[in-house]
């Protein structure tokens, strides 16, 4: 018997830490100017000791005032998506969920550019939006799912996915409709890190992220049990009803700053957590730190083939997401028919 | 192992314990009642029932399908709010516990419900030990030695690495019972544990059973449909049918060919075997027929 101990936590979780260090170096280097490493490292680490004014202007204003805020957005984007997705597989009991599949990402995405267009002076609104759309198509597509009140997981499914293209078409109408410029069609369908995000909302974002993760990670060791049922669960002492709560709220807040500030990227939350539990087992207290920061190299590295693939033209992050995402999902769904 | 070693319980179970007078559990009068729309009438799935049940004791619940087992332990058990009466362990209602003191007195093994993720068995059987976790409920020693403990109560220490999707019904079973182990109750609820059991494996688990509730002093309550199991082990039995109760006593009295054959819908045959409980077998129809029909 090997249980979890602290020391194999913390090593994972460093380990895949290092491994993000260095995804967001190469990420920094690749792109229509190039740096070499040597460079890079020397100029981190001019900024990390306060000598930044030292570095060329030119060089500066690439780096790090073009990559780096992408592949922060990127690092917070990735580990939200990611974090949401294990935690909707917790609360629908369900290996196939995740917040692009479920229709969540677009309700989100449909909030944000409804906010966007009633209230466009107000920044707090997108964000605000968002998460009124993430949670009202989570209780949409979850309601939809109930079979005599049970969880049935192919309903749940097609629900999602009916949802999903529902919005989709609201938010081409609603774009087509207005005459203001809301960003491009991609960025809400496809997902797309190449809109710089105010600072605030940046800011914001991290708060949120931090908050929302957190959250979820009280209830590690909760949702262990959850998934094997909520009755049991409640026999072995988990207080489930406030366990989902918290999951529900914290997995729809994270989905819906993702979203506000990169729109619809898809399959990162169910790609993410299916690969770290390939990885490192399915236990929540180490699935969630190592899906946050998966989700960060995932992201990260799926917008550097991004950029870098078709260059000097950018794809949507969100398409190289899905071209990797899609049949991962069409495989796991196979294995679970079988 | 014994259950009442352990500083993290309540002293109302050593102050009661040895006496053996008051009874662990107590059933006052609860009963159940659904309705399918808020304003339809009430569907009664379980008139007033009453028993008391004390520590080391085993008590088989016997009744037909839908006669209201199940709804009876999910009462017991703390996790339905019976419509009245209540359901009293060591004098505190088991409704009032909160999830993580009730689940460190009451394990409760409900029939199985599929992995959605697969665990290895020690992973299982130490979320039993998950009531007395704090922050990260990171196993400490003294959970893996009391979920190797269990296993070792049940005959399955061998299989702690092994999968759970990898391990035959009857281990299963068996890994499921350590975990309940693993949590230390005073009370061990089973939900049908016999099913999908050949009847070599029905006998062990039942033997298994009457051997740790003697060992950790634990109260166990079986639902079942074994007529013949019930007999040779429990020490009371509960009859249901059709969500009323029927009779609670020694099987000796509660097995009575008539009554047991109107509940069962079906001949049978009661005998008294040599150590004085009774012995059930089925009567062809056409025995009975030849009889003279049914007697009631």
């Amino acid at each position: 018997m090997k249980p979890l101990t602290l020391r194999r936590l913390l090593w994972t979780c460093g380990s895949l830490a290092a491994l993000l260090f260095v995804v967001i170096v190469l990420a920094l280097k690749l792109g229509a100017v190039p740096i070499s490493v040597t460079d890079l490292v020397m100029s981190l680490g001019r900024v990390a000791i306060g000598r930044s004014d030292r570095l060329p202007a030119d060089y500066r204003l690439i780096v790090f005032d073009l990559r780096l805020p992408r592949i922060l957005l990127g690092v917070m984007v990735g580990a939200s998506l990611s974090v949401a997705g294990a935690g909707f597989q917790a609360l629908l009991r369900n290996p196939l969920a995740d917040p692009y599949v479920l229709g969540v990402s677009s309700g989100s995405a449909t909030g944000a550019l409804i906010a966007l267009m009633v209230v466009p002076q107000f920044a707090l609104a997108t964000p605000l939006g968002a998460f009124l759309g993430a949670v009202a198509t989570i209780a949409g597509v979850y309601l939809l799912g109930l079979r005599d009140g049970n969880i049935d997981s192919t309903t749940l499914l097609l629900g999602g996915i009916i949802c999903a293209s529902f919005l989709s078409s609201i938010i081409m109408f609603l774009m087509t409709l207005s005459s203001r410029d809301l960003r491009g069609m991609p960025f809400w369908l496809m997902g797309d890190l190449s809109t710089p995000q105010p600072s605030e909302l940046q800011w914001l974002f991290f708060v949120g992220l931090i908050v929302g993760i957190g959250a979820i990670y009280t209830t590690a060791a909760d949702l262990n049990l959850l998934v094997t049922g909520e009755r049991e669960a409640a026999h072995l002492g988990v207080e489930v009803t406030r366990v989902k709560l918290v999951v529900y709220v914290a997995a729809s807040l994270l989905t819906a700053l993702a979203v506000s500030a990169s729109g619809a990227i898809g399959y990162v939350g169910l790609l993410v957590p299916h690969a770290m539990r390939f990885l490192f087992g399915s236990d929540y207290r180490l699935l969630i730190p190592t899906s946050a920061l998966g989700g960060a190299i995932a992201v990260v590295a799926a917008d550097a083939l991004a950029r870098t693939i078709a260059a000097p033209t950018e794809l949507p992050v969100g398409a190289v997401t899905a071209i990797a995402g899609a049949p991962v999902f069409i495989y796991l769904l196979r294995r679970r028919m079988r | 192992m014994s259950a009442s070693d352990s500083p993290t319980l309540v002293a109302g179970r050593d102050a009661i314990a040895p006496s053996g007078e008051i009874p662990r559990l107590s059933v006052e009068q609860a009963s159940y009642a659904y309705a399918h729309q808020l304003r339809s009438a009430p569907m009664f799935t379980l008139g007033a029932t009453s028993f008391q049940a004390r520590q080391r004791e085993l008590v088989a619940i016997l009744g037909p399908n839908a006669s209201g087992k199940s709804t009876l332990m999910q009462i017991i058990s703390g996790a339905l709010k019976p419509l009245s009466g209540r359901v009293l362990l060591d004098g505190v209602e088991t409704r009032r516990l909160d999830a993580r003191t009730r689940a460190q007195r009451i394990a409760f093994v409900e029939q199985q419900s599929p992995l959605v993720f697969p665990a290895t068995v020690g992973e299982y059987v130490l979320q039993g030990r998950h009531a007395y976790g704090r922050a990260l409920h990171l196993a400490t020693e003294e959970d893996v030695a009391l979920a190797m403990n269990a296993l070792s109560q049940v005959g399955a220490e061998h299989l702690a690495d092994r999968r759970m999707d990898q391990i035959s019904g009857g281990e299963k079973q068996r890994v499921i019972l350590a975990r309940a182990l693993a949590q230390q109750p005073l009370l061990l609820l089973l939900d049908e544990p016999t099913l999908h059991l050949d009847i070599g494996a029905q006998v062990d688990l039942l033997e298994r059973l009457r051997r740790l509730g003697e060992e950790n002093r634990q109260t166990v309550i079986v639902v079942t449909h074994e007529l013949g199991l019930a007999a040779e082990f429990a020490d009371q039995v509960v009859l249901l049918h059709a969500g009323k109760c029927l009779r609670v006593g020694t099987a000796a009295a509660v097995y009575q060919r008539e009554l047991l054959e109107q509940v069962f819908d079906t001949p049978l045959e009661v005998e008294t075997g040599p150590a004085g409980r009774p012995r059930v077998s089925l009567r062809s129809r056409a025995d009975r027929d030849r009889a003279g029909g049914r007697t009631m």
